[in-house]
């Protein structure tokens, strides 16, 4: 179906040292199975590589691959290399905590080919820093980006959190400011999000604290994107902002307009023509499922028109390229320019979107309510 | 005769009436512990979850009694609700005695004095009996006490039981021998028997519940129903044990059941005196009504390609209920659906309610209204029962609405508190009579469409449910009536609308603005509300839109998850009406009628 599209391969290194307080990934603290699951990870590309060809992009997430050694993560590389292969001007991202990012790894690091680095600075308040439960000072996050320069990583991107219980609006501000000073290329702004089995969301459930309203949500979405825009960013999605289009996580986008991708690692999620598929989540199911032969997958669906035509609006609806209605309606066979005319003028008069050149965006408005627009 | 018995138990609600039925059907072995489903008279799902029983049912129970004999008692169950205190009455018409349950905790209740007086009218012996006496809060010592003191009844004729334990049960059944008289009549005479309750039986048509009193019935007999002289040649008789059980006949004193090739349960009529055509009897037995709408709705389905099954599924449930009418109607909102009368509030809930659950159709009740009569200036007189159908109010000579009287008993201390709701509901014509001491009987009369607004909540509320109320209707008075409409972004939905008095009309407008705001959920547009009375605007709310719902993360595994999610809310959305490009929830359309704090 999306056979001219190149796929990108996402590998989830599932272990930190400590588990953040807010964090619903899957992660273990134990360390020292690392090798073992390296020689998992190597099997596992192996059963994929008549399925999927060459990458344009190698996204290393977490789970903290930078607690991974030089020499681990160059042999991720060059199994990738030996299994798929990946495009000259690939994009090959690792994310770092800040208190792994000392100068040597990062220079190793940009030596083997990795060309973009993200960094969990999540704050530069040690206040929010410390509800978060994250295991770097403010005073780390700010020489990680120093020496990630000094290394020469000429594209960085910077992880940050707001709406965390408590924070004001000017100590968001402050580390936006703070963030900006660097002039990173790319910058990922989430609102705090509780799963319900998380520590903090516990925590919330049980009346400890409580979340801003959604008046106040909106402002720090609304400030914030006004904020970067000003100082030169784009809001290309809901929570991330580029320093120019070409700057843009490529590899990310690929979620956002149903291109193919290759999930490896424990609950890494996978997209190939109408179908998905969802690895096990838990490590030791993983590793007996690879042991053994197997492909470790849990679940796998094959999504009909109908829910390809839902994902399509409400991914691309939460992108400022927004829907292409031509490309829609050869994809999805739909016409949605046609059909939801009325709704779309309705939209259109209250601004939450704009039409133009044949394409559906949404405004900035129009972003904060992204998941409603996906129910027109 | 002498070995059967015909009796019912009445109670306050919750005072174990049914866990007492259950009890008796077990005891006289009718079933097995393992076979022993708990409350088996209450056999709807509606039943058992609201707690009450809606159509009476009946059984009849062997009982080897400690005098040696054999004797058949028929337990006649019945309706707990005013909506359908006619057939109480009826249920109760068919018994020589009752059981008076009264729970030892809680006490005499209003409910029990309700039924205590039912059971006098009809002059039954009554057998009070303390349930639950096994709580730990029980007061088994100051319930006697009321027994006399509030009941009038002989205090040492009351009996002592726990229908959850199993205590006492005996006892009670040889009480049942003892004390409730044997039917009396003649076998031999012309046929004279009472319709109590009337059921649809897929495979056979409609079964008649019946009691006989005097005469004897058998198949290929030809009856005669005495209100509409309609005659149908009797296929099969019978009694009820946990089945029906076929019969030869059944006589004078005995409680039963008629299979006649009669279609619907509309054909006939609680209350109706069933005789023979051959040998008629005198006179009908007393106490037979009409069924008669006086609350009536439109139904229309969610999504209108559901119109034909939904005319499908109104159609068999008329078969089972014959207080149900329905005729075809239209909205300009809601698209094509039915216009339909009810006994009451309950009943229109409970209609709602099976039609949603046993067809699996999702459905929108209009406002419900009272049927008004509008004098014209050219004389001529009409009926409206649909605010859509009210007249062009410059054509309107007078409007007259209907009045009822409703009786209202409760302990003096609401008294004030009630009265003054009354008045709010416009009740004139008040009288106050001191049953006993501490407790009174109010009567008022009040327009009915006061008192299917929100009237019987409310009243129960104040009283803290030891008030009891029931009403009869009574005759047409002028009002001066105004049509309000309600407008959702400037649409008016139809459904909305209704008939009020022009003093009610701004504060009717407003409260339902509100109830509509509380019930139709937030969306990403500002939604004006407004109530208005042909172009002038007399209410407004608006419900502010949301301005921030966006999920923060969306890779990998949030993909499928969101997805799941939105198609979740799309199906729900589809439960809704759009009007106006707001998603109206079907609660929102009941919502109006009610106040807020009764959910």
């Amino acid at each position: 179906m999306n056979s001219e599209k190149i796929p990108g391969l996402y590998i989830h290194i599932p272990f930190c040292i400590s588990k953040c307080h807010y964090c619903d990934f899957y992660s273990s603290t134990y360390v020292s199975a690392v090798p073992n699951f390296l020689n998992a990870v190597f099997k596992e590309m192996e059963m994929y590589r008549n399925r999927f060809d060459v990458f344009d992009t190698l996204y290393i997430g977490g789970g903290t691959p930078s607690l991974l050694s030089p020499k681990q993560l160059k042999d991720i590389l060059t199994s990738v290399q030996k299994n798929f292969g990946l495009m000259a001007d690939s994009e090959v991202t690792v994310e770092t905590n800040p208190a792994d990012l000392d100068q040597s790894p990062l220079e190793s690091m940009r030596q083997m080919g990795i060309n973009r680095i993200n960094i969990g600075i999540q704050s530069f308040d040690e206040k929010v820093l410390g509800f978060l439960g994250r295991r770097h000072s403010a005073k780390q996050a700010l020489s990680a980006i120093e020496a990630s320069r000094k290394a020469g990583f000429e594209n960085i991107g910077v992880d940050l959190i707001y709406g965390v219980p408590g924070q004001e609006m000017d100590s968001w501000l402050d580390t936006l400011k703070r963030a900006v000073a660097f002039s990173p290329e790319h910058l990922s702004c989430y609102q705090l999000t509780l799963g319900a089995e998380t520590p903090l969301g516990i925590r919330y459930q049980a009346e400890e604290f409580l979340m801003p309203g959604e008046e106040l949500q909106y402002e720090f979405f609304i400030k914030t994107s006004e904020f970067l825009e000003d100082a030169g960013y784009i809001h290309y999605e809901v929570s991330n902002f580029a320093r120019g289009m070409q700057y843009a996580s490529r590899h990310n986008q690929k979620y956002w307009d149903h291109s193919p991708y290759l999930g490896l690692g424990p609950s890494a999620h996978s997209f190939q023509s109408n179908r998905r598929w969802r690895n096990h989540r838990s490590l030791d199911q993983y590793l007996v499922a690879v042991n053994a032969g197997n492909l470790p997958v849990e679940e796998t669906e094959t999504l009909t028109m109908e829910q390809l035509r839902l994902e399509a609006v409400y991914l691309g609806l939460r992108t400022k390229r927004g829907v292409n209605f031509e490309d829609f309606k050869n994809r999805y066979q739909y016409d949605l320019f046609t059909e939801k005319r009325e709704m779309l003028n309705r939209l259109l008069e209250e601004g939450f979107i704009s039409i133009q050149d044949g394409r559906l965006s949404p405004t900035q408005a129009g972003l904060a309510v992204a998941d409603s627009l996906a129910l027109i | 005769m002498k070995n059967i018995r015909n009796f019912s138990i009445i109670a306050h609600i919750d005072h174990g009436k049914s866990t007492l039925a259950d009890r008796l059907i077990q005891l006289t072995g009718m079933v097995d512990e393992r076979n022993f489903k708990d409350q088996i008279l209450d056999n709807m799902d509606i039943e058992r979850e609201r707690g009450i029983t809606i159509k009476s049912q009946a059984i009849a129970l062997p009982y080897h009694a400690r005098d040696g004999e054999e004797y058949v008692l028929n337990l006649i169950d019945t309706p707990g609700h005013v909506d359908f205190s006619y057939e109480v009455s009826r249920s109760l018409a068919s018994c020589e005695g009752v059981l008076l349950l009264i729970d030892a905790a809680q006490g005499v209740q209003a409910q029990t004095i309700a039924n205590l007086y039912l059971a006098m009218e009809n002059n039954l012996e009554i057998i009070p009996v303390i349930n639950k006496i096994d709580l730990a809060t029980a007061d088994v010592e100051r319930v006697v006490e009321q027994i006399d003191s509030e009941l009038g009844l002989d205090p040492f004729s009351c009996l002592k039981c726990s229908a959850k334990e199993g205590i006492g049960i005996e006892e009670i059944l040889e009480a049942i021998v003892k004390r409730i008289p044997p039917p009396k009549g003649d076998p031999e005479g012309p046929l004279a028997a009472l319709i109590f309750d009337a059921q649809y039986d897929s495979f056979r048509g409609t079964v008649i519940h019946c009691r006989v009193f005097d005469g004897t019935v058998k198949n290929g007999d030809i009856i005669r129903l005495m209100s509409n002289q309609a005659t149908y040649k009797v296929e099969e008789v019978g009694r009820f044990l946990l089945a029906r059980e076929k019969r030869d006949k059944i006589s004078a004193g005995e409680v039963g059941y008629i299979f006649a090739s009669v279609k619907t349960v509309s054909d006939v009529h609680i209350g109706d005196t069933i005789t023979l055509d051959g040998r008629p009897c005198d006179k009908p037995l007393p106490g037979f009504k009409e069924f008669k709408p006086v609350v009536f709705s439109s139904i229309y389905p969610i999504a209108p390609e559901d119109y034909e099954d939904l005319a499908v599924a109104l159609e068999k449930y008329k078969l089972n209920d014959a207080a149900f009418v329905y005729q075809k109607d239209s909205s300009i909102a809601l698209g094509q659906g039915f216009r339909c009368g009810f006994l009451g509030l309950l009943h229109l809930e409970i209609v709602q309610e099976r039609v949603e659950r046993e067809y699996d159709l999702s459905i929108i009740l209009s406002v419900p209204s009272v049927r008004y009569r509008f004098t014209l200036k050219d004389g001529s007189v009409e009926f409206v029962d649909n605010p859509a159908h009210y007249p062009d109010p410059s054509i309107i000579e007078k409007g007259e609405e209907p009045y009822i009287r409703a009786t209202l008993l409760m302990p003096e201390r609401y008294l004030g508190a009630v009265m003054k709701l009354c008045m709010e509901k416009r009740g004139v014509n008040s009288k106050l009579n001191y049953l006993s001491p501490g407790r009174v009987e109010l009567t008022y009369e009040m327009p009915l469409a006061d008192v299917i607004y929100d009237f019987y909540d409310r009243f129960k509320s104040i009283t803290q449910g030891y008030g009891s109320f029931d009403y009869e209707l009574l005759d047409y008075r002028e009002s001066n009536l105004v049509l309000v409409d309600i407008l959702v972004n400037g649409e008016k939905v139809d459904a909305l609308s209704q008939v009020v008095n022009r003093d009610q009309a701004r504060p009717r407008a407003l409260h339902a603005c509100e109830r509509l705001k509380e019930e139709i959920p937030r969306q990403m547009f500002k939604i004006a509300i407004q109530g208005a009375i042909g172009g002038e605007i007399i209410a407004r709310t608006t419900i502010s839109p949301f301005r921030k719902d966006v999920t923060a993360k969306c890779y990998g595994g949030d993909i499928t998850r969101k997805r799941k999610l939105l198609e979740k809310q799309k199906k729900g959305k589809k439960r809704m009406k759009t009007i106006g490009s707001v998603s109206i929830p079907q609660s929102a359309f009941l919502a109006v009628l009610k106040t807020n704090t009764d959910d």
